[in-house]
């Protein structure tokens, strides 16, 4: 049987499994599927309308009508449906099944089973449905578009440029303190025998989290060197390199016809 | 082209460089020897306009490079564009979300034409043999292909002055070579390019001039031949040590770690 895993390891194992999604996203951004293929400013706007339609609609059938097209989408843009299972659909069933839990109990109304009510049924039923269908719209932009791409794109939403390159520098630092902690996890287990005590877990947690405090300090500090080397002068200007083509203004007709319907089955 | 005069810096209470004069040709090649925390990356820095001396002053061209003179747009375009640094850790150089990016973003503060931009960068990525990296994210690349990244994104401006700190370090034997033949190659030979390191084995291949610094201060400047013999002096500079290793024949024995055949 296997042993329990121990707080170095379990804490290795989630950033371990933190890089293996980023690179689980950029390649499956890279293949070939359909929504792949979508200029990703449609694919921003189209899955942001979407998402919207599921949060105002009021109706069941048409959240979970979305939720199919959800799975429709990524089955023809080659995405797993077991990665969605792991990534997207459990954790948010899990999270958001403890918020909605509750409610089967506590609405007033109709009893069905025990202390279960039929609203408190629907209201969690609602909860649940447009949580899981809002992340898969998101999960589904995310695996089919390079982060850069997500990055330019926000650009069609007006976001400033600045917020646009400074996302931009958070998710590419972020790897590299990721790395930076699963190295000195990793180093510390090759060197711990048995199981860490509670006060020695909190005194390594703390402690890497001071180092990566120290370490993220010295290296924004020479980034924001290595940038005015280039002639960074406080103004930051980008390359928008994107063209829609006609089969775009096709995607981006069906997404908002999609959300309106939504809207207008749930008015 | 670089006059550096009676400079001296401080981290706090530390002198990382101490009453340090030098001058730097155009044209030539030069390269700052030194052992770890001898202050040569923080002469490069200083170099580049990046930061500056508690005493002493660093022209180039004639032009006083200091803060005020750095807040000058016209004057801060015209020498970041003539001058550029390579960093010892690529990672702090490659904040864009792809290499295309990575190699955009100094044209871009220049601000260039858009197109010319699109052509300068393929022309770049291609020289640096890296095109097919173009659309990855930093954070996918090898260390060498990090610091290939680096250098492109540096040369994509063709500046006249090229800054380079360890290029070498932390690289597998094959792209320390390429990064060699690449920096001698680079501007026909013609360029001015200063080398921060403490490698030795590069130094002939890299430099005309050698400048050895010892504990912030300046000991030494001449012809790398003349630096490389003098073992006496690398001895006390920490830059050759007594090699401890072992032939079938001879068994296991010491001699001085020189780099010279």
């Amino acid at each position: 049987m296997r042993k329990p895993r121990t707080f170095i390891e379990r804490t290795i194992g989630s950033l371990s499994d933190g890089l293996n999604f980023a690179a689980l996203a950029d390649d499956s951004a890279r293949s070939g599927g359909m929504l792949q293929r979508v200029d990703p400013r449609v694919k921003v706007a189209g899955m942001l309308a979407m998402i919207v339609s599921v949060a105002v609609t009021h109706s069941l059938i048409a959240i979970a009508g979305m939720l199919l097209i959800a799975v429709f989408f990524a089955v023809v843009s080659q995405i797993s449906l077991l990665d969605l299972a792991r990534w997207v659909w459990m954790p948010v069933l899990f999270f958001t099944g403890c918020i909605a839990l509750p409610a089967i109990f506590i609405t007033p109304g109709a009893r069905v089973y025990g202390p279960i009510t039929a609203q408190g049924l629907r209201t969690a039923s609602y909860l649940l449905l447009r949580a899981e269908t809002a992340v898969s719209l998101s999960a589904l932009l995310v695996l089919s578009t390079r982060w850069a791409h997500i990055l330019k794109a926000l650009r069609v939403l007006r976001l400033p440029v600045v917020f646009v390159v400074i996302l931009g520098m958070t998710y590419r630092y972020l790897f590299l303190i990721l790395e930076t902690a699963l190295d000195m996890f990793e180093s510390r287990e090759s060197r711990t025998v048995g199981v860490l005590e509670g006060t020695d877990r909190r005194r390594l947690a703390t402690a890497t989290v001071g180092v990566l405090l120290s370490k993220s300090y010295h290296l924004s500090a020479d980034v924001h060197l290595a940038m005015q080397s280039r002639g960074f002068r406080g103004e930051v200007y980008m390359l928008d390199d994107f063209t829609m083509r006609g089969i775009d203004w096709c995607w981006l007709f069906l997404f908002s016809a999609v959300a309106m319907t939504v809207v207008w089955v749930g008015r | 082209m670089f006059r550096v005069e009676n400079v001296t810096f401080r981290y706090g209470s530390v002198v990382a460089l101490d009453n340090v004069s030098l001058h730097i040709q155009e044209g030539k090649r030069s390269a700052l020897l030194g052992a770890n925390g001898s202050g040569k990356s923080t002469l490069l820095r200083m170099l580049d306009g990046l930061c500056f001396p508690d005493s002493g002053a660093i022209s180039f061209r004639g032009d006083t490079i200091d803060s005020l003179s750095l807040e000058d747009d016209k004057f801060a375009f015209a020498f970041r564009r003539r001058v550029g640094l390579v960093f010892q850790n690529p990672d702090v150089q490659l904040f864009n979300p792809t290499v295309f990016d990575e190699v955009a973003f100094g044209p871009l503060q220049m601000r260039w034409l858009k197109a010319e931009i699109r052509e300068r960068v393929e022309t770049t990525l291609k020289t640096l043999e890296i095109t097919h990296l173009k659309d990855r994210p930093p954070h996918r690349l090898s260390g060498g292909e990090k610091k290939r990244v680096a250098i492109a994104s540096v040369l994509v401006l063709d500046p006249e002055v090229l800054l380079l700190d360890e290029p070498t370090a932390a690289l597998d034997p094959r792209s320390q070579n390429q990064i060699i033949d690449l920096l001698i190659g680079w501007g026909e030979g013609k360029k001015t390019v200063i080398t921060a390191t403490h490698d030795l084995g590069l130094v002939e291949d890299i430099a005309d001039d050698c400048f050895l610094l010892q504990s912030g201060t300046l000991v030494a400047h001449g012809a790398p031949a003349g630096i490389l013999e003098n073992q006496t002096l690398l001895r006390s500079s920490n830059l050759i040590h007594e090699h401890r290793h072992s032939h079938p024949a001879l068994g296991i024995h010491t001699h001085p770690h020189t780099h010279r055949t």
